[in-house]
């Protein structure tokens, strides 16, 4: 590990201007300190903000939830109200990682996990996102793991968490503040990039900038449901993954939120298929075409091509337990 | 000077700050409990409990846990008195090797506490938390043991488990 200087945060406030390029906050230190011992991060300064006053979840405005950055994802999948009204969530957490990740684990650091591409691990394979204009191994190298949605010539990898996927299902949104002090808001769909031409940047924050929080609006009315593939039953990431929640009423899709996990640089809302299904029968033909449009540009790049047809069954798979579900409770 | 409690003993830090809970550990006289098998957070032979949470010394600062407390597996039982699940793990042959073990019985302490709490898993049903080898499975999935006496562990810990729930 390169040498840093550690400083602990007792307040925002002592977060410098210049808090940028060279400094990286450390929240439970799951993925960074991993990173920092293989010096793919190698940051001079550590800014450790895990005693901030931002470990609460708090109700939120017209029925939503106000979740602080340093609240654990054990923490967050344990809380009743989450298991309760955000029921995809909380399976989305438990399905990732293990108990002794998650009890350390924050929000804001799940969100800024760092993909798992074996070549971005690995100092001695070219990696656009370690070092831009290195080339990327994975193109055409293995890519069992990589993305089918999205991808650019510079870079095929994709956003490993689970946590993500519910929220942009969600509708989840991140509250930010930047080194200067001012506070912005973003979906947290927008919070992830796709690669395009700089695969370096993973997200659209800015030097310094600090993650507050996280708020989830009031849950869409229906059933929850998140299914991870993955090549143990446990303690694996997603190969893919999809969170959704349905509503059906005489039949017909009242409403859908689609998200999918394990095929893009980030959580891939499946606004597509959503629009494919308001409206229409629940059935399972046309579960099929939602499937379809949403996937009709999806690629593969040799070890990957499986998981187009994964995605396309497990996304069916899913809407339909749900439409079952959804009309079973409605008497 | 920076100090953290291991076991209830006052331990003074590095004073460089790459130095992992694990190695502060690791380096302490007559700590010989806790391993380190992948040093990376993936193999759980370094589970210790944190403010009595478990947690992966390896990925973990020292200096982030100054004022904490620690308890490794040599906190666990009392002087020669083995604890309930040390004793479990020995009726039970649950280990070959012994390395990853002093892991499993840490995470396997907490895990009983996470049950206790009614903390669900990936695997809790809408019926609640309640003790079962599938729940045991999922929620030791952190801990490897590469002599693979995995059937074993999970009954050592359901005994133990089962004795806390309705001790007689
Ligand atoms: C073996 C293993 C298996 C795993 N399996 C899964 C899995 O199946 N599914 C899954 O989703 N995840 C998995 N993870 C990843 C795990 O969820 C992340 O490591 C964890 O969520 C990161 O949170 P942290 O608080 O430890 O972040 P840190 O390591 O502290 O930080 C991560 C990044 O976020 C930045 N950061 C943290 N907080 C803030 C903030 N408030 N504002 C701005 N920047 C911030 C840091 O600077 C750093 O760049 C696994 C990890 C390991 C080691
Ligand atoms: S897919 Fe992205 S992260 Fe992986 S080698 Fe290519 S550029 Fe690097
Ligand atoms: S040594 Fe910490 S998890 Fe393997
Ligand atoms: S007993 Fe040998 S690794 Fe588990």
């Amino acid at each position: 590990m390169k040498p840093f200087d550690y400083q602990r945060i007792g307040a925002v406030e002592e977060i410098d201007a210049d808090a940028g390029e060279r400094s990286s906050f450390l929240a439970g230190g799951t993925n960074l300190v991993d990173l920092m011992k293989h010096e793919i991060e190698t940051p001079e300064r550590l800014l450790d903000i895990s005693r901030l006053e931002l470990a609460q979840i708090e109700d939120g405005d017209q029925g939503g939830l106000r979740v602080g950055t340093l609240v654990t994802n054990t923490g967050l999948a344990s809380d009743a109200r989450v298991r309760e009204r955000w029921p995809l969530l909380s399976s989305a957490l438990l399905a990732g990682a293990t108990a002794q990740l998650r009890n350390r684990a924050t929000t804001g650091g799940n969100l800024l996990q760092r993909t798992r591409c074996y070549y971005f691990y690995d100092t001695a394979r070219p990696c656009n996102k370690r070092e831009p204009g290195e080339g990327c191994g994975a193109l055409a190298g293995h890519n069992r793991i990589h993305a089918i949605l999205g991808a650019s010539e510079q870079c095929i990898a994709t956003h490993p968490s689970d946590m993500a996927v519910a929220m942009v299902a969600l509708d989840a949104r991140v509250r930010l503040r930047a080194a200067d002090g001012s506070q912005r808001e973003l979906p947290v769909e927008e919070l992830h990039r796709l690669p395009g031409d700089h695969p370096e940047r993973d997200t659209v924050l800015q030097p310094g900038e600090l993650i507050l929080g996280v708020d989830l609006p009031a849950p869409p009315p229906g059933r929850h449901i998140y299914r991870k593939v993955r090549d143990r039953s446990s303690y694996a990431f997603a190969l893919v993954s999809v969170g959704a929640i349905l509503h059906v009423a005489d039949g017909k899709v009242g409403s859908v939120r689609i998200a999918f996990g394990g095929v893009a640089h980030k959580p891939w809302r499946a606004r597509k298929a959503e629009q494919a299904l308001q409206g229409q029968a629940a059935t399972e033909e046309n579960f099929l075409k939602a499937a379809d449009v949403e996937l009709a540009d999806a690629r593969g790049y040799g070890g990957n091509d499986f998981k187009i047809p994964l995605a396309r069954r497990t996304l069916v798979a899913v809407l339909r337990d749900a439409a079952r579900a959804t009309e079973e409770s409605t008497p | 000077m920076a100090e953290l409690s291991v076991n209830g003993q006052q331990v003074t830090l590095s004073d460089d700050p790459r130095t992992t809970l694990l190695d502060t550990l690791r380096e302490l006289p007559g700590f010989t409990g806790t391993k380190k098998g992948c040093d990376h957070g993936q193999c759980g032979a370094c589970t210790v409990l944190l403010d009595g949470r478990r947690v992966n010394a390896c990925l973990i600062l020292a200096v982030q846990c100054e004022g904490c407390e620690v308890t490794t597996i040599e906190g666990l039982g009392e002087g020669d008195q083995l604890h309930p699940l040390q004793q479990a793990f020995v009726r039970h042959d649950g280990f070959q090797c012994g390395y990853c073990t002093p892991g499993q019985i840490c995470s396997a302490y907490a895990m009983l506490e996470e049950i206790a709490n009614g903390e669900p898993s990936d695997v809790t049903d809408e019926d609640g938390v309640r003790l079962s080898r599938d729940e045991i499975r999922e929620r030791m999935s952190g801990n490897l043991c590469r002599c693979g006496a995995y059937a074993n562990i999970v009954d050592a810990i359901l005994e133990a488990g089962q004795r806390e729930e309705s001790p007689s």
